[in-house]
């Protein structure tokens, strides 16, 4: 998991501290945490930014309560009790979700529970957030959360516009474009995995020569 | 956290400390579930319910509103009252005169991947299904997925018949057959690139009509005035 934090010993600004996970830091395409919801639930735009808003919002209170409780909780069972945490938070979030929207709770089906088993949270709160202050693990919180949301809709918006023919249910093209299935198969998730993943190491080795 | 943990790790005074904020945090936890779960509840059920009432209306073209009905083992209708327990099989709706415009089914079968829900509708004085949704699949994206959105597919339920004969039985079994083949008006234009998802609807559909059907025209047939006397029951 990540060793990054390193930096946040020294004098880090609370800027530095947001913009890390959205793009130096970036969950998905620089850490490539949590890869089993980005690879599955990207399939259309709209499931794509569900997911990421959800992660983001169970990573920022589990930040915040893993922030505030972080004196209280024994060394022993910290992980037991980050554990716990989470799926508290991603059963509330089961259930918000369901009260917006039963199509897109659907839509998610199982994933909404297997955010208890995302990496990305679970090192987040014991490589932050137990052991900084509650407004910076707010914004480490805020950060990786959007970070993560950004990937998954980069997925996202390419599988359904290439798979689909369409961007938020709109379609885009005229009726004979012959949509690329494959994009928004299981298979289409690595494909658009790897050409981002390519992209953005392109631009940071060029920034490193440069 | 980060600090170095000296304490011994049988030291009662910490396993305290331990049981402690695990105790904690669970009640904690409990709290925050218990709360979320009584909040969204009126919502999630009325969400719920709108769902399948606009499905209903989508299966029955015109009605205005809706009966749920629970199936007797003995062939027999009777009444669900809103806040019943028990589990609703069919809808009967009516138009703004309290005419029946037909019969909402719903219906369940295993598909390609998980299995399938659907509902649709049956119009008892022309003998034939009028509309069909799939309520629940989890069919394959872009291919499976087509049973609930192709025109050319949805199409073949806007007359498909199922008349019943005098022995009281269908008299033809809906079935599925290959895309462009259909030729009698019991057969549903099944879908290329998703054979068996499309041929598991025309399952649902054979299995759950030659059941349902029979025991709905047979109550219609019975008159109004007759089936009502029946729900009363």
């Amino acid at each position: 998991m990540s060793n990054n934090d390193s930096t946040s010993k020294q004098k880090v600004t609370s800027t530095d501290e947001f913009i890390k996970g959205l793009w130096r830091d970036n969950p998905v395409f620089v850490q490539v945490l949590g890869m089993c919801p980005v690879l599955a639930v990207s399939n259309t735009a709209e499931n794509a930014l569900a997911m990421g808003l959800a992660t983001a919002f169970v990573l920022l209170m589990s930040n915040i309560l893993v922030s505030l409780l972080r004196n209280f909780v024994p060394k022993q069972v910290r992980i037991a009790s980050y554990i716990l945490i989470i799926a508290t938070f991603v059963t509330v979030t089961d259930y918000a979700i369901q009260a917006i929207s039963v199509e897109l709770h659907k839509s998610l089906g199982a994933f909404i529970s297997l955010i208890v088993v995302n990496c990305l949270i679970l090192s987040r709160a014991e490589a932050f957030a137990s052991k900084n202050t509650i407004g910076r693990s707010i914004l480490d919180a805020l950060g990786m959360g959007f970070g993560f949301t950004l990937a998954l809709f980069c997925l996202g918006a390419v599988r359904e516009i290439l798979g689909n023919g369409s961007i938020f249910n709109v379609p885009l093209f005229s009726e004979g474009y012959q949509s690329w299935i494959v994009m928004i198969l299981p298979a289409g998730g690595f494909f658009t995995l790897a050409l981002w993943l390519l992209i953005i190491n392109a631009l940071q080795t060029r920034k490193v020569k440069s | 956290m980060s600090e170095v943990s000296n304490i011994a790790m049988q030291n009662p005074a910490n396993s305290k400390k331990m049981l402690l904020a695990m105790v904690g945090i669970g009640i904690i936890s409990a709290f925050l579930i218990v709360l979320t779960y009584e909040l969204t509840l009126p919502r999630v059920q009325r969400l719920k319910a709108e769902a399948l009432e606009k499905a209903i209306f989508e299966v029955l073209p015109g009605t205005d509103h809706t009966q749920a009905f629970g199936l007797n083992t003995d062939g027999t209708l009777f009444k669900i009252e809103e806040g019943d327990k028990s589990e609703a099989a069919l809808y009967a709706g009516y138009d703004k005169s309290d005419k029946l415009v037909g019969y909402a089914v719903e219906a369940a079968g295993q598909g390609y991947a998980d299995v399938i829900r659907i509902i649709y509708g049956y119009d008892p004085s022309e003998q034939i299904l009028i509309g069909f949704q799939v309520l629940e699949s989890k069919e394959t994206p872009g291919l499976g997925d087509k049973i609930g959105k192709e025109e050319a597919f949805l199409n073949n339920f806007k007359a498909l018949d199922v008349s019943v004969s005098n022995d009281g039985q269908l008299r033809n079994k809906v079935i599925t057959v290959k895309q462009g083949e259909k030729q009698n008006p019991w057969e549903i234009d099944g879908i290329t690139g998703a054979t068996i998802s499309s041929r598991a609807i025309g399952d649902i559909i054979g299995k759950s009509s030659m059941e349902v059907i029979p025991i709905l025209h047979q109550n219609y047939k019975n008159g109004q005035n007759k089936m009502n006397s029946d729900e009363q029951q």
